[in-house]
């Protein structure tokens, strides 16, 4: 229930947002694993657009549509090689109104 | 093969690539400006606040046309626990001058109107842009890059790295390490709207001065973080800040933070009735001068966010980025004068410069500063807070205790939170880390 408000409160501060989304080309993947590691299992709670989510095998995935390009998740877990993360193509993502 | 060849390549249109396109255009080097946004500042975030005095030294006139929204006549400091704030607030008619010294700013608009600055000085600036790679010879310098605009090569006697706090290129070319996550950290904001009248009524606004309110305390549940609310001329920037590596540890969500922020029983009246228009996040490098990398190369040179110059303590950002741009474009053209080739050891200039200026020495003063508070953050951003507040309550609420017995029992919850020994050590490191 708890995730359910949260995920729609997140939703709606990003119905705010502008964005040009490359369709096909997400621009952050993660690794097939078994177990997520404790850096990325937090990803679903620290990304700030809540890009992601817990499945129902216990595997983190990424829907980066959302994603405001802050790079938290690659601070956290490209080093380790989980997640896979580049800028869009130019023009883009995210595209700030005020910024 | 090379398809174009330039003076210089700056990547990036953010504050400091902004100023380094710009000061090099404007001394006549042939100059190429990418930005992988739809517009320069479309990728770029800010709370924000701009500093004149850097900002002049770049265009002395900026004030003319440049997109300002309020300049600032009052600072609010406030320490938070769940339900007060304990403030100190400077509000001075001093701020009033006929050139004030700072203000609020939107960062696409102002970024819009630098960039405009830039290409009337005669730089090339190529918008949806996505550098790809750092081109190198043989010898492992950089050449120029290559860009997901083109398969080919644009060369350049020297790639301006402007690429902010989460650049790609250098990191992956090993220029230097990736960021780690307590040496960042992760803010989010919402822009709030208000009419102008209303917002002046609440802050006691006259015109175009502004009011800014920072905050720590129980918001940051413990974690180092920090919480803003900017006035803007019609709207109000608000959000929250903790590091990367305190949200990973405590598994906290950000828009839980801000929300909470915004619910906080001395916040809330302020932005009643509010429009909000936009959610945005991004990084604010928090490593101080201890995690400033490497800064210049065969053909390099690296500026702003990305080189980690940010003053957490004073909580300045953009105006170390412009000074960091403007200097490096000065080393280089005076190499540029002085057909001097833009290798590693001519391009050493760009940091003796930059020693030299404020950036520099203003990240030494507080290179102990990170350390201390990122470490037990939760005594200077919980205890601290709810004891300065009850310490506060205790001290203004008249209930016929007598006042020796108050001042007894505001002592013993101090010494009981942490301890004599304890108290002494956190002000002497405190005051160590200042100095």
């Amino acid at each position: 229930m708890t995730m359910a408000v949260t995920k729609l409160r997140v939703e709606d501060k990003l119905y705010h947002n502008r964005y040009l989304v490359d369709p096909g080309r997400p621009h952050i993947k993660v690794r097939p694993h078994e177990k997520p590691s404790p850096n990325l299992l937090a990803l679903t709670r620290v990304c700030p657009a809540k890009c992601y989510e817990l499945n129902d095998a216990g595997q983190v995935e990424i829907t980066p549509d959302g994603c405001m390009e802050c790079g938290t998740c690659r601070i956290l877990c490209e080093a380790s090689g989980e997640i896979e993360w580049n800028y869009p193509r130019g023009g883009f993502g995210v595209l700030f109104k005020f910024g | 093969m090379i398809e174009e060849e330039f003076d210089a390549i700056v990547i990036g249109a953010g504050m400091s690539g902004n100023a380094a396109a710009y000061t090099m255009a404007s001394q006549g080097l042939k100059v190429l400006q990418l930005e992988r946004g739809e517009y320069p500042g479309s990728k770029n975030v800010q709370g924000a606040i701009m500093y004149a005095n850097m900002l002049e030294k770049i265009i002395p006139d900026f004030r003319d046309d440049a997109p300002l929204e309020r300049h600032l006549v009052e600072q609010r400091l406030w320490v938070m626990d769940d339900t007060s704030h304990t403030g100190i607030h400077h509000r001075s008619d001093h701020f009033n001058e006929a050139k004030p010294n700072r203000y609020t700013i939107i960062r696409a608009q102002f970024d819009k109107w630098f960039s405009r600055k830039v290409r009337e000085a005669g730089a090339t600036v190529l918008c949806e842009t996505t550098v790809t790679e750092l081109v190198r010879d043989g010898r492992d310098r950089v050449i120029g890059v290559r860009t997901d605009r083109t398969g080919g090569i644009i060369g350049a006697d020297v790639v301006v790295l402007a690429e902010g706090v989460c650049g790609l290129l250098g990191t992956r070319a090993g220029l230097r390490s990736m960021p780690k996550p307590e040496t960042v950290a992760l803010a989010v904001k919402e822009m709030h709207f208000l009419p102008e009248e209303v917002i002046e009524q609440r802050f006691g606004l006259n015109g175009d001065e502004g009011c800014v309110i920072e905050a720590v305390g129980t918001i940051s549940r413990g974690m180092a973080g920090l919480g803003f609310l900017y006035t803007n001329k019609e709207s109000i920037s608000l959000g929250v800040g903790c590091l990367v590596s305190d949200f990973a540890a405590a598994m906290e969500s950000p828009y839980a933070l801000l929300d909470a922020f915004k619910n906080h029983p001395s916040i809330r009246p302020l932005i009643a009735g509010s429009e909000v228009k936009e959610y945005a996040a991004h990084l604010i490098p928090e490593g101080g001068y201890k995690a400033i990398p490497q800064l210049f190369g065969d053909g390099w040179v690296l500026v702003g966010d990305a080189a980690q110059l940010n003053n957490a303590v004073h909580r300045e950002g953009s105006n170390l980025a412009m000074t960091s741009g403007r200097i490096a474009a000065e080393a280089i053209v005076q190499l540029k004068r002085r057909s001097h080739p833009m290798t590693k050891r001519n391009l050493s200039l760009y940091k003796i410069m930059l020693d030299n200026s404020f950036v520099v020495k203003d990240l030494r003063k507080y290179k102990d500063m990170p350390a201390l508070l990122h470490t037990n953050s939760c005594n200077f951003f919980t205890t601290y807070p709810q004891l300065l507040s009850k310490a506060a309550q205790n001290f203004l609420r008249v209930d016929g205790t007598p006042k020796i017995d108050k001042e007894k029992a505001t002592t013993a919850a101090f010494v009981k939170a942490r301890s004599r020994w304890g108290l002494v050590s956190d002000a002497v490191r405190l005051a160590c880390a200042w100095r």
